[in-house]
């Protein structure tokens, strides 16, 4: 099957083209890239030889489909590092099926699942059954995160280099962090014979000491325990520290604040090999949100306040956080209708996301190319996949975005079974309209 | 009129819906003043008390306001064991709707609970004290008793004095007072009262003695002991020694001051015997007045149109 | 359109005569007591009392009575009565109280009075004294003392200015747009 998708601005940071231009896929990858030059230079050269039906410029095809992308932007398949799509054990909140429509539908085609599942994913079987689902149920590339510990209890190392091998691309406790140092920094020299990034959940529990939203003057007011923005930071520079100690590869989850971002940038500037994500909540909304008690706007690390949200914006434009993951965090919606400091954590993002990190460049925070760079190029750089590109010979994931096009978020419609947003109503503007993933279109 | 269907707290008033509980309340204590102290305005309604922590004085003073006004009164006490499952709240409600009530008066250990049920049904929500959020008809009471002793509000120097951080009655009368023009005193350790409330215009004193100095009216919390064993304070005694109410601090303040205290008292701890049922106390008089401003709550929140 | 029907003089003349009339029929001022209804006939009772004490050089106890918590129509009025107070300072056990109130009209109000005071004590007995009787009752209830009577129609309504609110004494008939006026007593 051949496809070909013409006149779209292809945006790809990994070859550094923000161009013009058609791009034909067969055989489920990526057959070539013609940018406007070389088109030109071709049909110059080539005026006769030119047929406008066929796919190809030497010889005639007619089993193509033709895309036309005109006026709309074509960008590699999105990668979230960060879901939970809580198969196993948890699929009344989401499946593997119905995370990776969701994940489709946002414009992502690789995504990168949690361990705190039920069972944790601690060993290869449960590795194993994640790939196997995904393989049969899945539509798109499924990468699972294993846990660093057993049961994601911070006391023992879990088979680390055994779940590599099943498949895993990174380590994680997350939803809790690991509080025993001495195992941290284990993990992190252990995880040096394979390769592979230690995702941190940084997150000092003795402090933020079962808070339920940000720490300050909201949080006195409406009565809810707050968890104090230092609870993060201390962490965050404890995890640094056991990095540089280390020399493992270190990964910030879901980084939410100002001095969460100061610390980072001052390790970035020593050299320490670290890398940070943030979600679009941190960059789009405050702790405001949680008034009324709002459980769809009850996240772990909480929404923060609005030098937080500036100071994460800034740590975008400088570089100090490499990427933008989602954090899709699906639950029923009974969990979530009751009392607030009882209601789990979490914000199903994978359906707005890309709206939402859109408006950072519509307000010159990040160029578009260094928008994709954040959600496609860093993620898979970091994981080291061969993902996020649009180069000759990679799989063909496209995403084609139609960047004017307005909707209004409706929490009800999401595809995935996580209806928990606390953007449901927004206006938002830009999104996928054709998401292609290993050359199978999928459309809506 | 009142703007909306509950009372979830101060902070969901305006000062003009505030003033107009309290001028109704005068009318409604008019009502206990005499020996029928019933009158049919609400006559045929339903009140169900849904108390999910345990109170006999506010779920008392409830019953017999509603009952004042004709209502009839259903008590659902919730065994603790749902509450830590946290099993069916909304269900519960949906129940207790579904059996016709007109008014549910719910007192919960979760902050925000009243909101979540005034959103979900029809009935009138009134919060008798949600978590460490508010207690609102505690501090109309107050306010009540403090302008029908000292006529007025506004310019006065009123001192509360404990354990502000969990106590929900704090908060709804810093809201409250602060609201009708009082200049507000916050008085105790430092490790109870949270330092950014002088975000909200309240003056905090760690030493007892500087804070009471010519105050014209003292609130006295509750201080909670089971909060000596979590880091907040070393031991009664020492704040008993440091925030204690004793005849010698009292006479700091205005020698008019009245000494209020929402209840129930540990004496000698907080507060001693002598001040507590002395001259200056109108502990007992916010008893009665708490009946007639829930009486003025609940007619007024009867007269909104859904 | 509104017509003057009572100007300053006319009320005083009015008070004046009842007044005398209310002394007469109680043949004098012993166990009588006044009642003003919230919120038109609270002044009213203030006067009377006044013009009853300057006759008899005796003081008569004066009360005030809100009736917004007895009101047979509280579900269906746009607007929640408000609450004012009730303030009678005196045992009314085997007093003859007389109620006072500004407008007469369907009689309800007086039905809510009656109830209210039943709740309050057992007085000897009720009269009812009012400035104005404009007619259209809905239930058995007679003035004993009437300031003026005025036949109106339902298209119109009644008002009684006092100067204790600040304009002077004076008593307007307006027609109204709807019927709705009776729920404004």
């Amino acid at each position: 099957m051949r496809i070909r998708i013409q006149n779209g601005r292809i945006i790809d940071p990994s070859q550094g083209l923000d161009t013009i231009g058609d791009i034909l896929i067969e055989d489920g990858k990526i057959k070539e890239v013609i940018t406007q030059k070389s088109k030109q230079k071709l049909h110059d050269k080539n005026k006769d030889l030119i047929n406008r039906k066929s796919c190809t410029l030497d010889g005639v095809s007619d089993d193509c489909r033709i895309i036309d992308a005109r006026d709309k932007i074509l960008i590699p398949g999105l990668v979230d590092m960060h879901v939970h799509l809580r198969e196993p054990g948890f699929e009344h909140k989401e499946t593997i099926r119905t995370g990776t429509m969701a994940a489709v539908k946002g414009g992502f085609t690789t995504v990168c699942c949690m361990p705190n599942t039920f069972p944790v994913n601690d060993n290869a079987s449960v590795t194993e059954f994640i790939k196997r689902k995904a393989s049969q149920e899945g539509y798109c590339t499924v990468l699972p995160i294993g846990a660093i510990t057993k049961g994601q209890n911070g006391e023992e190392l879990a088979e680390i280099g055994t779940m590599r091998k099943e498949g895993c691309v990174a380590f994680s406790d997350d939803g809790q962090p690991v509080m025993n140092s001495l195992i941290m920094r284990r993990a992190l020299e252990y995880s040096k014979a394979f390769n592979v990034p230690v995702i941190s959940h940084s997150e000092d529990l003795s402090l933020s000491e079962g808070g339920v939203m940000n720490e300050g003057l909201l949080s006195v007011t409406l009565g809810l325990r707050g968890s104090p923005a230092e609870a993060e930071q201390i962490m965050i520079f404890r995890d640094i520290v056991l990095a540089e100690l280390t020399g493992g590869k270190l990964h910030i989850a879901h980084v939410s604040t100002k001095g969460s971002v100061d610390v980072i940038r001052n390790a970035k500037k020593r050299g320490v090999n670290v890398t940070a994500e943030t979600c679009p909540h941190y960059f789009s909304i405050t702790e405001d949100s949680v008034k009324g008690y709002d459980t769809d706007a009850k996240v772990n690390p909480p929404l923060r306040t609005a030098q937080d949200v500036e100071a994460i914006k800034d740590g975008l434009r400088d570089g100090t956080i490499d990427v933008i993951a989602t954090d899709h965090a699906p639950h029923h919606r009974d969990e979530k209708l009751r009392e607030f400091d009882m209601a789990p954590s979490g914000i199903s993002g994978l359906e707005t996301a890309f709206s939402l990190s859109m408006r950072l460049v519509g307000s010159h925070i990040l160029t578009f190319s260094q928008l994709i760079e954040k959600m496609a190029l860093n993620p898979a750089r970091i994981l080291q996949i061969d993902k996020g590109t649009l180069g000759v010979g990679s799989d063909a994931d496209v995403v084609i975005i139609d960047e004017k096009k307005e909707y209004t978020v409706e929490s009800q419609k999401f595809i995935s079974k996580g209806k928990n947003t606390p953007f449901n109503g927004w206006g938002l503007r830009g999104m996928p309209v054709i998401t292609i993933y290993k050359g199978k279109v999928y459309e809506w | 009129m009142l703007n909306n269907k509950d009372l979830l707290g101060i902070k969901e008033l305006s000062v003009e819906e505030i003033n107009l509980i309290l001028d109704t309340a005068a009318g409604f204590k008019d009502v206990l003043g005499r020996d029928i102290k019933k009158v049919p305005a609400l006559r045929g309604k339903t009140t169900v008390n849904l108390f999910f922590e345990p109170s006999t004085r506010t779920r008392t003073s409830f019953e017999l306001a509603a009952k004042r006004l004709s209502t009839d009164v259903i008590n659902f006490s919730v065994p603790t064991s749902s509450v830590v499952k946290g099993e069916g709240l909304i269900d519960t409600a949906l129940t207790v709707q579904a059996l016709g009530a007109d008014f549910i008066i719910i007192r919960h250990a979760s902050s925000g609970v009243p909101h979540l049920l005034a959103k979900n049904l029809n009935a009138s929500v009134i919060n008798a004290g949600d978590g460490t959020n508010e207690h609102p008809t505690q501090a109309l009471l107050d306010a009540f008793t403090i302008q029908e002793k000292k006529g007025k509000i506004a310019g006065l120097e009123i001192a509360i004095v404990g354990d502000i951080m969990h106590s929900r009655v704090a908060k709804s009368n810093i809201y409250c007072l602060t609201a009708l023009g009082a200049n507000v005193r916050l008085i105790g350790p430092p490790t109870l009262i949270p330092e950014n409330l002088k975000a909200m215009g309240v003056s905090l004193f760690h030493n007892m003695e500087d804070g009471l100095k010519g105050v014209d009216v003292l609130i006295m919390l509750r201080i909670q002991l089971e909060r000596q064993g979590k880091g907040f304070f070393p031991s009664t005694d020492e704040y008993s020694k440091n925030w204690g109410l004793t005849l010698e601090r009292l006479s700091l303040a205005k020698e008019d001051v009245i000494v209020m205290h929402p209840g129930p008292m540990n004496r000698g701890i907080e507060i001693v015997s002598e001040i507590a049922d002395g001259p200056r106390s109108v502990i007992l008089e916010q008893v009665t007045n708490g009946i007639a401003v829930r009486m003025s709550v609940m007619y007024l929140l009867s007269g909104v149109k859904r | 359109m509104s017509k003057e029907l009572m100007n300053k003089k006319d009320l005083d003349r009015a008070l004046t005569r009842m007044a005398h009339e209310i002394i007469e029929k109680n043949k004098g001022t012993s166990r009588l007591c006044l009642i003003g209804i919230q919120r038109g006939g609270v002044y009213l009772a203030q006067r009377l009392a006044a013009k009853i004490q300057e006759i008899e050089k005796k003081e008569i106890p004066l009360g005030s009575l809100d009736i917004a918590l007895y009101r047979d129509d509280l579900n269906i009025r746009k607007q929640q009565p408000v609450v004012r107070r009730t303030e009678i300072p005196f045992e009314v056990n085997d007093l003859k109280i007389v109620l006072v109130d500004d407008v007469l009209f369907t009689g309800r109000s007086i039905r809510s009075a009656m109830d209210a005071l039943m709740d309050i004590g057992r007085p000897a007995s009720i009269q009812l004294a009012v400035l104005i009787d404009r007619g259209h009752r809905e239930l058995p209830i007679k003035a004993d003392y009437v300031g003026k009577n005025i036949p109106t129609s339902l298209r119109e309504t009644v008002e009684v200015q006092m100067e204790e609110e600040g304009v002077e004494d004076r008593v307007t008939l307006r027609k109204s747009e709807s019927v709705e006026g009776k729920g404004a007593e």
